[in-house]
């Protein structure tokens, strides 16, 4: 190119005031990358419309039916909901291990408060939310005021609730047909109801509503913007005049109230009240927020993100399961798909640098 | 006398067997630009955080026009009229530019919408953010909604300072305001100053650089060894003189010293 064509190059693009800002937007990888990390929820996106369509050309209408998907929806609603709790955490560059233990022990106690001590089911299912919050609230407080590392304190009340949640129950399961004759408030959320051939619960509704709600409330709130700054750079945050340390109490106590909802709807899935249910669910979470796209380090992702992570996960064990393989691939694919999540994380992250 | 609009006696502050600040004393008039030096590790900053609230001396007051005043936390400060520019900035990355203006003192729409829903007006923080920078002209940014860690570092320090002057009611304070930027940009910093000052606003300016401080200081608070040696006039000292007190080489004396 002669110095000639420069100039008529600079005639055609007199507004170069844009430009200057965007000096690596040339590229094409670039410019995919500042796309990506403006709408975090892209990617997780991607991957979970292309891996419904290739289910979909794999096992035709078997998977591709109403009733496929909308029982996917019903699979995951409950990791969805405690994946929902821990993005809020994961935002604020913290972990919480503790969200299945709090789910459990709030069913629990929302069982137990109605047959043990004979209360109104409302008031039980009050006391298990109420619970849920404490709980996290607790892990709110040992992280934001005793400064303890968030892994170290939540694996800490992890065994804690787990084991207070054992010895409260004395091991004992609630079994499905007395709450459905005495408390069918309870198993309110595993009720379905049908549109055309799609199956829905009311727990997928309401895993849907809190999504949209706590996705409102992190873009649409100075609350949520404290989240993200807290997450990004704490110290900076509380120069700025955020109250991080009211900030971190509140995102913990959230989560420990979105988990114990996550309870409720726990008892609706498996009908019952078990002291020994969803165990594997804070592995679930963590998973789904990764596949999400939500960074580890805090500060950056979006909740949509992490229902999409949770919807992937269902599509493929459902679809697996319906092609026939060993279910130990689904594990193996969801392993790859962690490891994948996080590669372009760190790759996105490198716009800032 | 004048009243001091922000003064300091005897503060001390220690972290484990440091004394960051050994009994300090500081002064800043209204309407002045206080300019404070001092080396590295002489408690500048400390100082600057005891005033602004972000931590709180072991013993000693503040006052702010007279009256006792003791911030718990940076917010408190900023209620009562004083900004803090910091040398780390206090940005956050990921948030965008009008995001970081208005964090922590977010407006939110008007009527139930606000009220119930804390629903926050993004369109008048950012036109409001957007006229404060251009009233400033410290930037031409195009696009008020991009994230902060697009932005060079002389950019992210515009939007610092303009932070600062656009909320600071009584005083400024700025670390090392103009330690990342370039020559053109420093000078736009340097009107900037001038500029927060002629509406009456005192300004306190840490700074290692001996000329931008000699050029826009009414006084100069040297710091040493964790408090005050000495205030002197910059029309009245050399640079040299100012260094050799800073480094204790030359040991203030006379009458200005009194």
């Amino acid at each position: 190119m002669t110095p000639g064509d420069q100039d008529s190059l600079a005639a055609e693009h007199p507004d170069d005031t844009v430009a200057s800002f965007e000096e690596e937007g040339n590229h094409f990888s670039n410019q995919v990358r500042n796309w990506l990390h403006q709408t975090p929820a892209a990617v997780p996106l991607i991957v979970l419309v292309i891996s419904t369509i290739v289910f979909g050309l794999v096992l035709g209408s078997k998977f591709f039916s109403p009733f496929a998907l909308t029982l996917i929806l019903q699979q995951v609603a409950i990791v969805g909901i405690v994946a929902l709790a821990q993005s809020l955490v994961i935002l604020t560059a913290g972990i919480d291990l503790s969200v299945g233990a709090i789910m459990v022990f709030s069913s629990v106690i929302m069982g137990q408060f109605t047959f043990r001590y004979g209360l109104p089911v409302e008031v039980s299912v009050f006391c298990g939310l109420f619970a849920g919050t404490l709980m996290g609230a607790i892990n709110g407080v040992l992280v934001a005021v005793v400064r303890l590392p968030p892994f170290i304190v939540t694996l800490g009340t992890w065994q804690i609730f787990l084991a207070a949640n054992f010895l409260y129950s004395e091991n004992e399961t609630i079994r499905g047909s007395d709450i459905a004759d005495q408390a069918p408030l309870l198993q309110f959320f595993g009720e379905k109801f049908k549109i055309g051939g799609a199956i829905f619960t009311y727990g997928v509704v309401l895993m849907l509503v809190l999504a949209v709600v706590l996705a409102y409330m992190l873009r649409y709130t100075a609350w949520g913007r404290h989240v993200y700054a807290v997450g990004d750079d704490p110290d900076a945050a509380e120069l700025s005049g955020v109250r991080t340390k009211r900030v971190l109490i509140s995102v913990y106590a959230l989560s420990g109230l979105i988990c114990a909802i996550a309870g409720w709807v726990l008892i609706g899935r498996i009908g019952s009240v078990s002291p020994t249910s969803g165990q594997l669910a804070n592995i679930e979470a963590i998973t789904a927020v990764v596949i999400g796209g939500i960074s580890l380090f805090g500060g950056r992702g979006s909740i949509l993100g992490s229902l999409c992570g949770a919807l992937i996960v269902g599509v493929f064990s459902l679809g697996l399961r319906m092609v026939g393989t060993d279910p130990q691939w689904t594990y193996l694919l969801i392993g790859l798909l962690i490891i994948l999540a996080v590669g372009i994380d760190q790759w996105i992250r490198k716009v800032a640098v | 006398m004048m009243t001091p609009i922000l003064s300091a006696r005897q503060i001390t502050k220690k972290f484990g067997r440091v004394v960051a600040l050994d009994n300090c004393d500081f002064d800043l008039m209204p309407g002045e630009v206080l300019g404070v030096i001092g080396d590295n590790g002489a408690g500048k900053s400390t100082l600057i955080k005891a005033l602004s609230g972000a931590l709180r001396p072991d013993h000693g007051e503040v006052r702010l026009e007279g009256d006792l005043v003791q911030f718990h936390e940076p917010l408190e400060a900023r209620r009562a009229g004083i900004e803090t520019v910091y040398q780390n900035l206090a940005l956050s990355p990921a948030l965008s530019i009008a995001d970081n203006m208005f964090l922590g003192r977010e407006i939110r729409k008007p009527g139930l919408l606000g009220s119930v829903f804390r629903f926050l007006d993004r369109t008048e923080m950012e036109s409001q953010s957007r006229a404060l920078l251009t009233e400033l002209g410290l930037l031409t940014i195009q696009n008020i909604g991009q994230t902060v860690e697009t932005l060079s570092g002389g950019q992210r320090q515009g939007i610092a300072v303009a932070r600062a002057a656009a909320f600071g009611s009584k005083v400024i304070i700025m670390d090392e305001p103009t330690a990342a930027l370039g020559v053109k940009e420093s000078r736009r910093v340097l009107e900037l100053i001038r500029d927060v000052q002629s509406k009456g606003i005192s300004i306190v300016l840490i700074s290692h650089n001996m000329p931008h401080v000699f050029e826009v200081a009414s006084r100069i608070h040297i710091h040493r060894l964790g408090k005050r040696l000495c205030v002197i006039d910059p029309k009245k000292y050399e640079m040299s003189d100012a260094v050799a007190f800073m480094t204790g080489a030359k040991v203030p004396e006379g009458p200005d010293f009194a």
